[in-house]
């Protein structure tokens, strides 16, 4: 009896509030957009007993979704989220894996300490982290201003409102999320085996492609969903740091609800995002179950 | 001891600096007394006192703190729960969607959950405001709890706790007697968690907000949309202090109760 009490509650409120509300939207991108309140046609109405509800299963149609595939944007928008995501997970891989290998080499008693520092910008505002690269992307921004007085360049660099500012801005935000899977499997390996590879006349080189990442490969998988994931329908990170030109689809669906009021193709947007993420967020979960079943 | 080599030293540093640098220039800014961010007209707290002066922001900072202590203190409650489920309640009917319906907020885009919760929200005719705000936040953070009390759970020795029931206790009692001291301190950071990410929340918030109820990164983003603005320098300085102290004082305090368990462990073993 009580553990179907432990069971019912977290699971009801999860249907409630996550499972039934993707139903509604998936329902409302099926609906038209009208001038009313809530703005788009047809409502169910229960009232009406079965007719009401023939009457709302007549009015839905795919044509927000076709609405999507005729205008350019939309599919311009999905695409160049998936590259923004995925070059911005490669480049964050490629800044995350040096640290983090550097973490787990550190003398054991500087560990906790370098752990709580690559932790605490994780506890800080992301929206205030995203914030203060402004001051220092922009046209009379602090970058350029040292890049001047170095020499390096005569023309203050325009950065801030780029795609560039983008890649930066996510490299920057996601970087913890990154780090802390890759150090976790890289302190349990095992050093006797680096050893005994160089023993056997494996160069130190070699010896880290054969060893060292492979067995750190559920690190970096977790670690690249993690990145890749909310990358791709970031918002914040495009509308701070990015241009009129940045294409974000995450940004598409908020000016498509808050200012255009179509909740019919926002919801439609929303459907076909969650259609491209559903693959990697089951691997994404199954990995992490594996990984704990394997813990415990 | 191992000694660190100049590649991973210099790795660390760069990576670390990567990570710091812009948070301290925003710090540095915020004590500038001009009004162009990047050119420093010596040292001044006037825009701390402005912000002070600003009751629009008080009245959000109120409303967020709000949003932050009840719907974290719910989550962690739900969240505790969800990972007692996950890691020990077995086989049970739609064990895998539970699962999925945990792990899945943590990748989620805001977008995509902030719409889902309106329409939701809209559907059932709630009006939106700070009630809507904390449903909403409570449904996101209680997953994170859950994933880290989880982890907790599973490296925790279940023998301990079948002791106390040989010895006479009652289950409820074995769990507040055995289980839940040592999942404590997955539970205060999952509750800690949970508050940062309610105070942080931008997207979710701005879906579920009625007119009446905005919250400070709402108040913050429109604030900086257009440019940088130094009230926000002086704000965000504040927090970074706030969270700062917090995480740091929480690292301290969790490391005294490890040594002392250790030290408890080995004296109860010794003797």
């Amino acid at each position: 009896m009580r553990r179907l009490a432990l069971i019912a509650l977290p699971y009801l409120w999860l249907l409630v509030l996550f499972l039934v509300p993707f139903l509604i939207v998936v329902k409302i991108s099926l609906s038209d957009q009208a001038l009313a309140i809530p703005p788009y046609t047809p409502t169910l109405d229960l009232s009406a007993g079965w007719q009401g509800i023939r009457d709302w299963a007549s009015g839905l149609d795919l044509e927000n979704y076709w609405f999507l595939t005729d205008d350019p944007l939309y599919w311009k928008a999905y695409l160049s989220s998936l590259r923004i995501a995925v070059l911005s997970t490669l480049l964050t891989l490629m800044v995350g894996y040096p640290i983090a290998y550097g973490m787990a080499r550190a003398p054991d008693h500087w560990r906790p300490t370098l752990m709580m520092l690559v932790i605490l910008p994780f506890w800080t505002s992301f929206l205030i982290r995203v914030y203060s690269w402004k001051a220092i992307l922009s046209q009379e921004g602090l970058l350029n201003q040292f890049l001047l007085w170095l020499g390096v360049i005569h023309e203050p660099l325009t950065i801030l409102n780029t795609n560039t500012a983008v890649y930066i801005g996510i490299v920057y935000t996601y970087l913890p999320f990154m780090i802390l899977p890759i150090y976790a499997a890289l302190e349990k390996l095992d050093q006797s085996l680096l050893e005994a590879a160089e023993d056997l006349g494996c160069s130190r080189l070699s010896a880290f492609w054969l060893i060292t990442v492979p067995l750190s490969k559920q690190g970096i998988i977790a670690g690249c969903f993690l990145v890749f994931i909310p990358a791709m329908g970031e918002f914040v990170i495009p509308a701070l740091l990015g241009g009129s030109r940045t294409l974000m689809i995450g940004k598409v669906l908020w000016e498509e609800f808050f200012s255009n009021r179509d909740w019919p193709v926002a919801s439609a947007v929303a459907v076909v995002l969650l259609m491209i993420l559903i693959v990697p967020i089951i691997l994404f979960q199954r990995n992490e179950q594996r990984n704990r079943e394997a813990e415990g | 001891m191992r000694r660190l080599s100049w590649f991973n030293l210099t790795s660390l540093t760069l990576g670390l600096a990567f990570l710091y640098l812009p948070m301290v220039i925003l710090v540095i800014y915020s004590f500038n007394g001009g009004k162009l961010v990047t050119v420093w007209a010596g040292f001044s707290t006037k825009w701390y006192g402005a912000l002070f002066h600003d009751k629009a922001f008080l009245k959000a900072a109120w409303i967020t703190l709000k949003v932050a202590v009840i719907s974290s203190t719910v989550a962690t409650l739900l969240g505790t729960m969800a990972a007692l489920v996950l890691v020990r309640a077995g086989r049970f009917f739609g064990r895998t969607l539970f699962s999925g319906m945990i792990y899945a907020p943590l990748v989620m885009p805001d977008v995509i959950t902030g719409l889902a919760l309106l329409l939701l929200f809209i559907a059932i005719g709630l009006d939106r405001g700070v009630f809507t705000i904390i449903l909403a936040h409570i449904t996101f953070s209680m997953c994170f709890v859950s994933v880290v009390v989880a982890s907790r759970l599973q490296s925790f020795d279940r023998s301990l706790e079948e002791a106390a029931l040989d010895l006479g206790c009652t289950p409820l009692d074995a769990f507040r007697s055995v289980t839940l001291p040592i999942i404590a301190p997955a539970v205060i950071s999952g509750w800690l968690l949970a508050f940062t990410l309610s105070l942080d929340d931008l997207v979710i918030s701005s879906f579920t907000s009625g007119p009446s109820s905005t919250t400070l990164p709402i108040k913050i983003f429109s604030a900086v949309r257009l440019g940088v603005n130094p009230e926000i320098n002086a704000l965000s300085t504040i927090m970074i202090a706030i969270v700062s102290t917090g995480v740091i004082t929480a690292s301290l305090l969790s490391k005294r109760s490890i040594a002392r368990r250790a030290r408890e462990e080995q004296e109860a073993f010794a003797s």
